[in-house]
């Protein structure tokens, strides 16, 4: 096993690791902490997949997090409201179901990021990036001035949705469910990477005339990736939604997308595991900085700025060094 | 006519009042090393560009093996059939040189799509871009970074990549660019060698090698072909001396 395989197993011990400490010491704000690690890891993991492995700059991942995040709101806002979504053609209800809302959330993204993806990428470069912002920020719009869902003051949710066989209301069973999809994923990713599109869309994003010139189209792997890359972001955004019990357009503005590439930055770009770290380290400086300063993004910003000046590699090019070739 | 593989028809390009391709019709045949060559600025790699699919033509038609290629993209034609190396390395640089190779046989089978079993352990894949690499000599590189090759590495990957693809023709961009004189004997072997898989469109510039090559040559200038014959005609063509070759001419 090379060095960043234990570097990987030692981020998930101690992402896991510190809640169980937490519970055992009954410390339910530190699993809270560890859980929206967690989610921010998942939706991190999601965006990766089009930034690290495609090199799709995407400055619009908050629009699948807020839908993710929406579509648990409104779904169990209707079920505890006793309201249907829609009576006609066809009655479709609320729902209390975690595994329903999920399905939803990734679906819903997936379309999203699949319509963005058709146009935004037949762009390249800096006019990628813009061209993501502006989708992401005409839906933070549209969600501001929408009233039917609360608008510029969110949805709350009085009680978190319902899992088999969980309590989810109780801390470190709500963690250890989100920590059971982030390594569902990360185990998925990794599978991905090493598949025939992950090499595919790894080549296409170092040369693409070399990928066009053995006959295959980058255009169509990018929408792929972008696509699944929303699907996942969209899942952490009901997570984020169901841990908060709550959902605003701050969830779909972006300064959350730039907090999600964040997280891959101080982790590693294209590193599976770089937003995981990512999001621990982006946590635990909200939670030590943010309680001596309120400018703690200062510090973040001076963090951000030694990495990518110092560091390219992020947290695990640090540790681990160059990265070796796969197999 | 039934041995043309690859033809161009008439082509016409302009950029604004610059003919850069005037009427260029070329064929190659089966079995045969086609050499193009030309001052620079003739508008060889126009000419390229038109054929590969990466420009469009203003008028006139590219066919491969019949197919008339006119409409579409560069990877629509890979897949026809076109086995294209480039005049500048064009390779997946944090790859290894194997990963390379077997991305062209992933694309020559053409299933891209798919996300979960592990590429790098797919045996029919494995052993295509292998082949590739022993026939251009890299076969012990295999495990290496792409990055750390030799300019003449990179080269001979790229012949392989194209390999891969069990292409009808080859287009290859000036592949001795570059290449120093034991280099430059090595991929005149090689290219010796491949035109029993499939015909060679060769753009290049060193004469030792067209000469070498070619069973016919077409001579480009301002866009237009202004001679196509054996290498013989071309080399006592006094017109062609004036124009271009001058002294270079192997006596």
């Amino acid at each position: 096993m090379g060095r960043e395989t234990y570097i990987n197993i030692a981020s998930l011990a101690l992402l896991a690791g510190v809640p169980i400490w937490a519970w055992i010491v009954d410390e339910p704000f530190t699993i809270t902490l560890a859980t929206r690690a967690a989610i921010f890891a998942l939706a991190g993991v999601g965006l990766n997949l089009a930034l690290g492995l495609g090199g799709l700059i995407s400055l619009g991942h908050a629009a699948f997090f807020g839908i993710g995040g929406y579509a648990m709101g409104i779904l169990a806002s209707h079920a505890q409201s006793y309201t249907p979504l829609m009576e006609v053609p066809f009655a479709i209800e609320g729902t209390k179901s975690m595994l329903v809302i999920w399905m939803v959330a990734i679906v819903t993204s997936a379309l999203a990021a699949l319509a963005i993806g058709l146009l935004s990428l037949r762009t390249s470069g800096v006019y990628f990036i813009m061209i993501t912002l502006a989708f992401g920020q005409m839906i933070y719009y549209f969600a501001i001035s929408w009233p039917a869902y609360g608008g510029e003051d969110g949805l709350s949710i009085y009680v978190r949705n319902d899992f088999p066989g969980l309590n989810t209301l109780v801390p470190i069973q709500f963690f250890g469910l989100c920590f059971g999809l982030l390594c569902l994923v990360l185990w998925l990713m990794s599978a991905v990477q090493k598949s025939s599109f992950g090499l595919a869309l790894s080549a296409a994003r170092q040369n693409e005339t070399r990928v066009l010139s053995v006959g295959v189209e980058p255009y169509r792997l990018r929408l792929v990736a972008f696509t699944i890359s929303g699907a996942i972001t969209g899942l952490a955004g009901a997570l984020f939604a169901d841990l908060n019990r709550f959902v605003s357009p701050t969830m779909l503005s972006w300064q959350m997308s730039g907090e999600i590439i964040v997280f891959i930055i101080i982790g590693g770009v294209g590193r599976l595991f770089g937003p995981v770290i990512g999001a621990m380290v982006f946590i635990l400086l909200e939670h030590v900085l943010g309680g001596l300063s309120e400018f703690w993004h200062v510090y973040l910003g001076a963090l951000l700025l030694g990495i990518v000046l110092f560091a390219k590699g992020g947290v695990i090019g640090a540790l681990a060094g160059r990265e070796k070739a796969h197999d | 006519m039934t041995d043309v593989v690859l033809s161009t028809n008439r082509l016409f390009k302009s950029f604004g009042a610059l003919r850069a391709t005037n009427d260029v019709s070329l064929d190659l045949r089966k079995g045969e090393i086609h050499a193009l060559i030309g001052p620079n600025g003739a508008g060889k790699s126009t000419l390229v560009q038109q054929i590969t699919g990466h420009m469009m033509s203003d008028s006139g038609s590219v066919h491969l093996m019949g197919d008339d290629l006119s409409g579409k993209g560069p990877a629509a034609r890979a897949r026809l059939g076109l086995g294209r190396t480039f005049q500048i390395s064009s390779l997946s640089m944090e790859h290894t040189v194997l990963q390379n190779a077997v991305l062209g046989a992933l694309g020559r089978r053409g299933d891209v799509m798919r996300f979960l079993k592990p590429v790098m352990k797919d045996r029919a894949l494995l052993s295509a871009a292998q082949d590739a690499l022993a026939r251009v000599g890299l076969a012990e590189y295999a495990a290496m970074l792409t990055a750390d090759l030799s300019h003449g590495q990179r080269r001979q990957l790229e012949v392989a990549v194209a390999l891969t693809l069990q292409p009808k023709v080859f287009l290859m961009d000036e592949p001795m660019a570059g290449l120093g004189l034991e280099g430059a004997q090595q991929m005149i072997a090689l290219l010796t060698e491949l035109r029993q898989s499939a015909p060679i469109l060769l753009i290049e510039h060193d004469m030792d090698a067209v000469f070498a090559l070619a069973d016919r040559i077409s001579v480009l200038v301002y866009g237009q072909v202004i001679a196509t014959g054996t290498p013989e005609d071309i080399k006592v063509n006094p017109e062609i001396r004036a124009a271009y070759l001058g002294d270079e001419v192997p006596t």
